[in-house]
């Protein structure tokens, strides 16, 4: 139900984000998905990628503010209006998002959301049946 | 008066206020006599060599009131400036301290061409700068009237200086042009005011920045030092002639030494100002280190005074910065950085002028491990910088800008001045 997301602090500085990047390539890490939270001075670029605790690992070892987040990824199916049904249920249940993402991910939409009402979060997604995926359905790589 | 008898007074004063610490300040008293020096030994205003120095770590050592020489019953306002770290400074003043000062600041606005028939406004700060109150005695004393506008609001300001027909203005250079800027703004033009005088302070500046003041303002822009250990504003003024500004030697005896030998250097060259007060009862200072760098000047001045004259402040023998009037050091910085665990011991000052207002910029590196899924939203990273911007307006009294950067990205620095960078052309 919750999958581990790579959050890694970057200043908006050419060369911060390919420092990242080659980090991961040299790591033979997979990116999934990735989005950036940017303000006017650095960004937050959150990432779901193969192997993250891997990732993470080299990522701190090279001296980069990387952390582990737990996120919630719903599986949707990839048709119009999912998206808003599935979010509907959580706010319905008030419980707030911090962030939101959605990438595909072997022909279903998935979409990623954080919050800090965990247990909550948990009780509703079993209650009203949503698809979710974990680590593991991510860990074989996919074919969109 | 001739500088005989100048030379002679000062002399008679070092004698007295060397006496009077002995007596009645413990530190200097202890300092003098594992030295061998009675106040005997101090006739002369020459044996001031014999003394030993103040520094601003004597101050804040002995804090609050160590180096007082007057009972508390005898003191009549308290005044605090800022320290290196933690403790500010506080001088208190007696009544007669107080009468002094007024007298000095007089002097000022004299030699400014300031008289009763004045509107004065003083834009320092009132409070527990020495500034505002300092200005607003002086004024009060010569018979202008005082516009007590201190700092803030400043469109206010502006519309009062047109529509009272304000003459004259104490207040720090940049604040001159940013009041020239708002009145612009405003539309207000040179020819609605009636401002001719302005007394500048409490931070370097240039000749270029007088000339800028001068033309935008209409006014004639004059230097006026000071510093709260030794009195506040009036320890030195520019006259008509604007050729060095006059010291009140007569109450503070200015010597300029090399710093780092500490030897006296002759008159001409440039060393680190240092000042003795002749007069002062409530905190008295021997031979007070100010840091800053001048040179002194003989030799009759075309206004006709003969009173010793100092150059414009060239630098600082220390890492101290002068940000909209107020004094920031490095390491009070540092305390601050050093205080949250979410930040590495590394930070950069980086102080700008823009639009005529320092800017001051706090760069600080976040810690690796600090860096949890806690941090991984925007709004959370700026709660974090706005709680050491809090706890930075706290120590330094001053609003800085505060930039996180990734770990590793600050350069370790070399020295204390290389944590700062100063993008102002002064």
């Amino acid at each position: 139900m919750t999958i581990n997301q790579l959050s890694i602090f970057i200043e908006n500085r050419s060369g911060t984000l390919v420092k990242v990047l080659d980090i991961l390539k040299q790591s033979g890490i997979q990116i999934i998905a990735s989005t950036i939270a940017d303000t006017a001075e650095y960004g937050i670029y959150r990432l779901i990628c193969s192997e993250p605790s891997r990732a993470y690992q080299e990522l701190k070892d090279a001296g980069v503010a990387v952390a582990l987040s737990d996120v919630f990824a719903l599986e949707l199916d990839n048709e119009p209006g999912k998206a808003a049904d599935a979010v509907r249920i959580i706010s319905d249940a008030d419980i707030s998002i911090t962030y939101m993402y959605t990438f595909l991910w072997g022909g279903k939409g998935i979409l990623i959301f954080r919050t800090d009402q965990t247990e909550k979060a948990h009780d509703v997604i079993l209650q009203h049946h949503l698809s979710f995926i974990d680590e593991n359905d991510l860990a074989g790589g996919g074919e969109n | 008066m001739s500088r005989d008898e100048m030379s002679a007074l000062q002399g008679k004063r070092l004698h007295k206020i060397v006496e009077y610490v002995y007596h009645n300040v413990p530190f200097y008293r202890h300092k003098l006599q594992s030295m061998d020096i009675t106040p005997d030994d101090i006739q002369t205003i020459d044996d001031i060599v014999k003394l030993p120095f103040t520094t601003k770590k004597d101050l804040r050592d002995n804090y609050p009131f160590g180096l007082q020489a007057a009972p508390q019953s005898e003191i009549i306002r308290i005044h605090a400036s800022s320290g290196t770290t933690g403790n500010p400074t506080i001088v208190g003043y007696t009544r007669k301290d107080i009468g002094v000062w007024t007298e000095c600041m007089a002097r000022c606005l004299t030699a400014y061409g300031v008289g009763r028939n004045d509107i004065f406004s003083v834009s320092y700060g009132y409070g527990l700068f020495t500034g505002g109150l300092g200005a607003h005695n002086g004024v009060e004393m010569i018979g202008a009237a005082v516009v007590p506008a201190s700092t803030g609001n400043t469109e206010k300001h502006a519309r009062l200086i047109r529509d009272l027909g304000i003459t004259g203005i104490a207040c720090t250079p940049s604040y001159a042009l940013y009041l020239a800027e708002t009145m612009e703004k405003m539309g207000i033009t040179k020819d609605q005011i009636h401002l001719r005088v302005g007394a500048f302070g409490a931070e370097p500046w240039t000749e270029n920045m007088r000339a800028e003041i001068q033309k935008r303002l209409g006014l004639k822009g004059y230097n006026l030092y000071g510093l709260s250990e030794i009195m506040g504003p009036s320890v030195s003024y520019e006259c008509q002639e604007q050729h060095g500004s006059h010291i009140n030697e007569d109450h503070f005896y200015p010597e300029v030494i090399n710093p780092v030998t500490l030897e006296p250097l002759p008159k001409g060259q440039t060393g680190e100002l240092v000042f003795t007060t002749l007069t002062k009862e409530g905190m008295p200072v021997l031979r007070y280190r100010t840091r800053d760098l001048c040179s002194l000047m003989d030799g009759q001045c075309g206004c006709g005074r003969t009173s010793v004259r100092m150059s414009r402040i060239e630098g600082r023998s220390d890492d101290m910065l002068i940000i909209r009037g107020i004094n920031v050091f490095p390491s009070q910085v540092e305390s601050v950085v050093l205080s949250m665990k979410e930040f590495a011991p590394r930070y950069m000052l980086i102080v700008d002028r823009v639009n005529n207002l320092d800017t001051l910029q706090v760069q600080v590196e976040l810690r690796q491990e600090y860096f949890t899924s806690t941090f991984d939203t925007p709004a959370a990273i700026d709660e974090l910088e706005k709680r050491l911007a809090a706890r930075l307006k706290s120590v330094l009294s001053i609003g800085a800008k505060v930039q996180l950067k990734a770990p590793g990205t600050i350069e370790r620095s070399q020295g204390k001045s290389a944590h700062v960078i100063d993008k102002r052309k002064i």
